[in-house]
């Protein structure tokens, strides 16, 4: 059994003007089908194979970094696709109480995310993780994710943002906080409740 | 004393097609210019308001690192190149090359190596150590060998903005580039 490239929900150009078509094109059949395929060959065929992603993360800190790298690529790319929609909208119901009761307000959560996202120095994700005590904002180098057991901030990641310069080089080239304030445009905040409450 | 950003030696459309105009536009005139910057906006009021750029990147952390070492690299890197430069090392480092590769295309391919698998952003280096011998190191974002004591000899900035608008997810067809653009006779001097 092997890892597989998800289907993406919608086309190339679904979600200009705030991410390019080529971008995402690349992004989704170069980059992220990369990390699956790298991921498969450093898994089959050994004591791994079989195992769940979620397993693979919790015991990653004693696997070779083939697996922490292409594991966290095939996995966070996956969940990014998926918190990204043409539709994007506003948090609603339990997922804005949490937000509110956590940041104070839609609009503190904003800023410290985006804040996280902007001062990622190279390259990461920032996330915004269900942990025992609430929701909060964390950021991690690589391909590095919070399920994962050398992660410093642990729990379920429900919204992930990909600062790696291949995200937003082709449109924004250096101005990663023109990035950060267009993916706000574009969040698919009906998934980001889903993964919340499950 | 504000750090500057030095000029460069040659056009930014002469490297073209190897690294485009429009790559060394961002990459020297935005990167590069915004790590001057910000050194200059952090360093004042520190240990570091007298220091070289050298003594910071050996003692700081955080930003001033990030930004004194980012500043050295790039330098360091743009300052490698040339339109018609040598094409291959010259006095001790062809020897010191020899003795620790075997050959010029031996050692081309383990540098392209280093580079192409560093993995997130950062750069691969050619440093001399202390005895005189050579090394190839991988380093992580900002990392600078200085800091370990070691001589930079060549760089390749292997942070995607270096190359995404030239080659996008192709960081091998890059590396593999560069080799066109480099010129030994400065590098050479560096050993
Ligand atoms: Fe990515
Ligand atoms: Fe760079």
């Amino acid at each position: 059994m092997s890892f597989e490239l998800p289907k993406l929900d919608y086309s190339y150009n679904a979600l200009e003007p705030y991410i390019d078509a080529r971008t995402m094109e690349i992004h989704y059949t170069k980059h992220h089908a990369a990390y699956t395929s790298k991921l498969n060959d450093a898994v089959n065929g050994t004591a791994l194979e079989g195992k769940t992603i979620f397993e693979l993360f919790r015991s990653v800190s004693s696997l070779s970094p083939a697996i922490r790298n292409n594991g966290g690529g095939f996995y966070n790319h996956s969940l990014f696709w998926k918190v990204l929609s043409p539709n994007g909208g506003a948090p609603k119901g339990d997922l804005l109480s949490a937000i509110n009761t956590s940041f104070g307000s839609f609009d503190k959560f904003k800023a410290e995310f985006s804040n996280a996202a902007a001062t990622r120095f190279g390259s990461g994700w920032a996330w915004l993780v269900k942990t025992g005590n609430g929701l909060v904002v964390s950021s991690t180098p690589n391909q590095d994710n919070p399920l994962m057991d050398v992660a410093e901030v642990k729990g379920t990641p429900i919204l992930g943002l990909d600062v790696w310069e291949h995200a937003y080089y082709l449109n924004y080239q250096n101005r990663r906080p023109d990035y950060i304030e267009a993916f706000w445009n574009i969040v698919n905040w009906e998934e980001v409740s889903k993964r919340f409450i499950s | 004393m504000a750090f500057e950003l030095p000029k460069l030696p040659y056009g930014l459309d002469s490297l073209a097609p190897i690294i485009s105009k429009q790559t060394l536009e961002f990459h020297y005139g935005k990167h590069h210019q915004a790590y001057v910057n910000n050194l200059n906006t952090l360093v004042p009021g520190t240990a570091f308001e007298n220091s070289s750029l050298e003594d910071i990147i050996k003692k700081a952390d955080g930003g001033i690192f990030n930004n004194a070492a980012q500043v050295w690299n790039h330098t360091f890197y743009f300052f490698s190149f040339s339109p018609k430069g040598v094409k291959e090392p010259k006095g001790a480092l062809v020897d010191a090359i020899h003795k620790q590769y075997g050959s010029f295309p031996e050692f081309k391919e383990q540098f392209a190596t280093a580079a192409t698998t560093l993995f997130g952003s950062g750069w691969a280096w050619l440093v001399k150590k202390q005895d005189g011998t050579l090394d190839i190191v991988k380093e992580s974002n900002a990392g600078n060998p200085l800091r370990n004591g070691l001589t930079p000899i060549l760089t390749c900035d292997v942070w995607e903005h270096a190359y995404y608008l030239d080659y996008q997810n192709k960081r091998p067809d890059y590396v593999k580039s560069l080799w066109d653009i480099l010129d030994w006779e400065i590098i050479s001097k560096r050993y």
